[in-house]
This record gives C-alpha cells, sequence and structure tokens, in this order.
C-alpha cells in the first residue's frame, strides 16, 4: 500500500517543547479523568500521583519528586492522517492523547488545535469539536442508542428533526441499520454493538478530530478484527484526523497512515505501516518480537486442530484420511 | 383492657393520631431531603468537605434519640417543647442515611462512563444533572427510604417533649400498664413503616438503571 499524501495542515495538533509534566487538571469537569486513573484496574493509565497535582507545574509521584510523563515529544498530526500511538502500558500514550482534546494540560510546551493552544480554546467547544471513543464504549446506561448518540448535537442545540436524521444516517454508517436500535438501551447490546454506538456517538457532530483510545481492546478477537476491519473501511472513506491509542501492534498496522512508537514518555519510532517493522529501534523489535509470538500461537492453535483432526474422537487407531 | 376494645373505643382518636404523627414524619422527610441532597452534591464537588459533613451527619445518628431529644429542649429558636423541636431531631436523624447515600450513588458512577461525558463536552453541571443525577437515584431513593423508616420509629418519642403523635399512646400505656394502649400507638407506627417501606421500594425498582 502506498503511503498516502496529505493535504497541508488545514487541521493540525501539534506537540512542541522539550519537556512535558502534565498538570492534573484545573477544572471539576475533570473529576471523571482523575477518578479513572487511580482506579487499580486501569494499570495503563497515567499514574494515580497525578490524580492530586491540580496547578503544581510538574506531575509528581508518591515520593514527592517530579515525574515527566511527556518529554521531548514533537509531533505534527496532519489533516486526513490515521496516527496511531503505540507502546506499552505507561508509555504516555494515553496521555498524549488527553492533551489533545484538555482533558489534561500541559505543563510545558504547547498542543495546538488548529493552530490554537488547547490551553486558548474554550474546554467545551474544544471537545465537542473531537469526537472520543474509548474501550467499554462508555454510553450512558440511562441513555437510549438514540440519545446516546444525540448528546454532543443536543449539547450544541440542534433542532430535532436534524438530531433524528443523524441518528439514522450514523446508525447505517456503523452497520446497526435495519433492525431498531435506537430505542435499546445500551444494555440491551453485545459488546461489538456498544462500541459501534461508541463510534457513532463520537462522529455524530461530524467533526474532524477523532480520538480513540483503545477502542477495541475490550472485545473478543473475532468481534475486534470484525471491527478493525469495519473501522479501516470506514475511517478511508470519512477521511477524519484519527488520533489511535493501542498496545497491539497488528491493530496498528491495520489502521496507521503513520505509527508513532512511544516508550518511557518519548518516542522512539515514527514510521509508515510498513518501513515500521524494519525499524532497528529495540522497543520496536520488541513489538516486533510478539507480533512472531502471536503468530506462533496461531500455529499451535492450528496444530491442535490438525490433532484433533488426525485422532478425532474415539476413534483409536482408525485411518480417517 | 385489651387492644381490641380499645381500638373499638378509641378509633377517631387512634385514626387523628396516626395523621398528627404521620404529618411530623413528613415535614421531617421533607426537610432532610431538602437538605441532604444538595448537600450531597456539594461535598462531592468538593471532596475536602465529604469527611466533614459526614461526620457530623454521624454524629446525630449515634445520639441516643431521647436524649437528642432533650437537648433541644433548652436551645433557643429551633428548642422548646413541641412540635418544632421535634421536627428539628427527627430532620438530624433523617440526615446521614440520605447524605450517605446521594454521596455513594453520585460517586459510585462508572468512571468510564464519566470519562466520556467529560470528553464530549459536557460542563460539571451538565454532567451533574444529566448523567450523575439520573444514574444515582435509585441510591438516594434508598437513602430516603431507610430515612423514612427511621423517621417512623423515632418520632413515637417525640410524644416525650409534646409533640403528639403515636407516641402519646406509647407513654400513656406504659404509665396505665396496659399493653392494650401500648399497641394502639405500636401496631399504626410498624404499619406505617411498612407501607412506607414497601411503597419507596416500589419506586426505587422503577428508578434502577441496571
Amino acid at each position: 500500500m502506498p503511503s498516502p499524501t496529505f493535504a497541508p495542515t488545514k487541521i493540525s495538533i501539534e506537540f512542541r517543547g522539550v519537556t512535558y509534566g502534565v498538570n492534573g487538571t484545573t477544572s471539576r469537569a475533570e473529576d471523571p479523568v482523575r477518578q479513572r486513573e487511580s482506579t487499580p484496574e486501569n494499570g495503563s493509565r497515567i499514574p494515580e500521583h497525578l490524580t492530586h497535582s491540580g496547578g503544581v507545574p510538574e506531575a509528581r509521584n508518591a515520593a514527592g519528586g517530579a515525574r515527566v510523563l511527556i518529554a521531548d515529544v514533537s509531533l505534527e498530526i496532519l489533516c486526513g492522517e490515521t496516527v496511531v500511538l503505540l507502546g506499552r502500558s505507561g508509555s504516555g500514550k494515553t496521555t498524549l492523547l488527553r492533551l489533545i482534546n484538555r482533558m489534561l494540560e500541559p505543563t510545558a510546551g504547547k498542543v495546538l488545535v488548529e493552530g490554537r493552544a488547547t490551553t486558548e480554546w474554550d474546554a467545551f467547544k474544544l471537545r465537542r469539536g473531537i469526537g472520543y471513543v474509548i474501550q467499554e464504549a462508555g454510553l450512558f446506561p440511562h441513555f437510549t442508542v438514540a440519545e446516546n448518540i444525540a448528546l454532543v448535537p443536543t449539547l450544541e442545540k440542534w433542532n430535532a428533526a436534524r438530531i433524528a436524521a443523524r441518528i439514522q444516517e450514523l446508525l447505517q454508517l456503523v452497520g446497526l441499520g435495519g433492525q431498531d436500535f435506537a430505542a435499546r438501551y445500551p444494555r440491551q447490546l453485545s459488546g461489538g454493538q456498544r462500541q459501534r454506538v461508541g463510534v457513532a456517538r463520537a462522529l455524530a457532530a461530524d467533526p474532524q478530530i477523532l480520538l480513540m483510545d483503545e477502542p477495541f481492546g475490550a472485545l473478543d478477537p473475532v468481534t475486534r478484527a470484525e471491527l478493525q476491519r469495519e473501522f479501516g473501511a470506514l475511517a478511508k472513506r470519512l477521511g477524519k484526523t484519527i488520533v489511535f491509542v493501542t498496545h497491539d501492534l497488528r491493530e496498528a498496522l491495520l489502521l496507521a497512515t503513520r505509527i508513532v512508537l512511544l516508550e518511557h514518555g518519548k518516542i522512539v519510532a515514527q514510521e509508515t505501516p510498513e518501513a515500521f517493522l524494519q525499524h532497528a529501534h529495540p522497543e520496536v523489535r520488541a513489538f516486533a518480537s510478539c507480533l512472531d509470538t502471536e503468530d506462533d500461537a496461531t500455529e499451535t492453535a492450528a496444530w491442535e486442530t490438525s490433532a484433533r483432526e488426525e485422532f478425532p474422537r474415539g476413534a483409536g487407531g482408525a485411518k480417517s484420511a | 383492657m385489651n387492644a381490641y376494645t380499645f381500638f373499638t373505643t378509641h378509633g377517631a382518636e387512634i385514626f387523628s393520631t396516626t395523621l398528627e404523627h404521620l404529618e411530623l414524619v413528613l415535614t421531617a422527610m421533607a426537610i432532610a431531603v431538602a437538605i441532604a441532597i444538595p448537600l450531597g452534591i456539594f461535598i462531592v464537588q468538593h471532596p475536602a468537605l465529604r469527611t466533614v459533613a459526614l461526620g457530623i451527619a454521624s454524629v446525630f445518628q449515634t445520639i441516643p434519640s431521647l436524649a437528642l431529644f432533650g437537648f433541644l429542649i433548652p436551645i433557643p429558636f429551633i428548642g422548646g417543647i413541641g412540635k418544632r423541636t421535634a421536627v428539628v431531631a427527627l430532620v438530624l436523624y433523617a440526615l446521614l442515611p440520605i447524605l450517605r447515600n446521594t454521596y455513594v450513588g453520585l460517586t459510585g458512577i462508572d468512571p468510564a462512563v464519566l470519562e466520556a461525558a467529560t470528553a464530549m463536552g459536557m460542563t460539571p453541571w451538565q454532567v451533574m444533572w444529566r448523567v450523575r443525577l439520573p444514574l444515582a437515584l435509585s441510591v438516594i431513593l434508598a437513602g430516603i427510604r431507610t430515612a423514612t423508616v427511621i423517621t417512623i420509629g423515632v418520632a413515637t418519642i417525640a410524644a416525650a417533649i409534646g409533640a403528639g403523635g403515636l407516641g402519646t399512646f406509647i407513654f400513656r400505656g406504659v404509665a396505665m400498664v396496659s399493653d392494650g394502649v401500648i399497641l394502639a400507638g405500636a401496631i399504626p407506627a410498624a404499619l406505617l413503616a411498612l407501607i412506607a417501606d414497601g411503597l419507596l421500594a416500589l419506586v426505587e425498582r422503577r428508578l434502577r438503571v441496571s
């Protein structure tokens, strides 16, 4: 696949600067983030010490020392790109993502969206203009599918007819047209369907930028592969600027126009999917080697299948093939 | 005098006393809800005050009810003999279950849901009104239910400071050493508690979002 060329940066997201710590955000709006980050099961989230650092110039660890979460990052994302932020847990990929819609504020350096620092944007306006999809979708359990999708249009005070039309359009787009999904509640959907609604909700107000934080991470492998394929096709068609966080190299190779590999808050490699696997950096090799391991796992599974075929249940020594 | 004859001869008085009891309970509950729910919302947004608010509410809960009524009598404006003092004491008792459940309900929401709400551009007030409160409603109602049942029981003691209500029969029965008269207060009070509990349980189930 030839790497696509992009229009000059009409919409650009830039991280410039030498060192980024991250502010625990100053507004109460960020409470949920803090809570989420401090729940133990979210091991991959930013460490808990961030959660009480409101206003402190650098994020501090439990011992009180400064800890740099993002360092030496300079990243420009062009209009229409799908940039995948790849890295291990704690490598800073989610931090980077959250800086874009000002869920976190930089303590040093700058994050620019459409040429303007996120700190100069009205946070609510900025966020409404950026689609956001997270693992497990985070759908509102007390809203129907339609109400979930309608959230941002409602906040933006669209009229009812326009919202209704948009809901139908989006349900079609994410493969939930046909049956009457609109009136259902999230609990009445499968995991894959919920994630589709999550994507539809993020696209509702037709944002130019889409942020996705391991959106398919909690799905079973079959559903995940299905959604990855469909989303890949959808992304190409829509031409949105997408920033996608994952620790799954396969997913990155499938969806990215550019893979950005992070390690300890630093970018260690930035390549097209084709060039990425050739990169010599040890962290790239580490990721590439688990690709091999996964292949081994597939082979093992294949071997087991063939073994079952060779020795069918109760067949004793009978030759069946 | 046995309970049956007392019920038949004093039916009208028992009925009006039950209404008086109910009035005490409803007044106290209305005030308690009006204080505890906004306070709960407030401490969710100002976590530093959480310990203090819940602590104070817990302290009221630990004071024996008869003693609390007694303590209030000499206090100006809210004290004295009669209904007003009783309502104040009942409100203090009802605060904790409502406040605690409001806080727990508002903070016990799936963090992913709250994160999505914020990330999609809801203001803190929109998150509160459109996400947190609707999702916490059944938990808050469970607190109101607990508080109502407690208040119906504690309100019988209000008769000791001249506030009336079903406790009147109980105290009179104790003085007269008459089971019948005690039961004339105790049975309607128990029935009120059961009915209130059942009705609120129904509402709570309807509000629950799984």
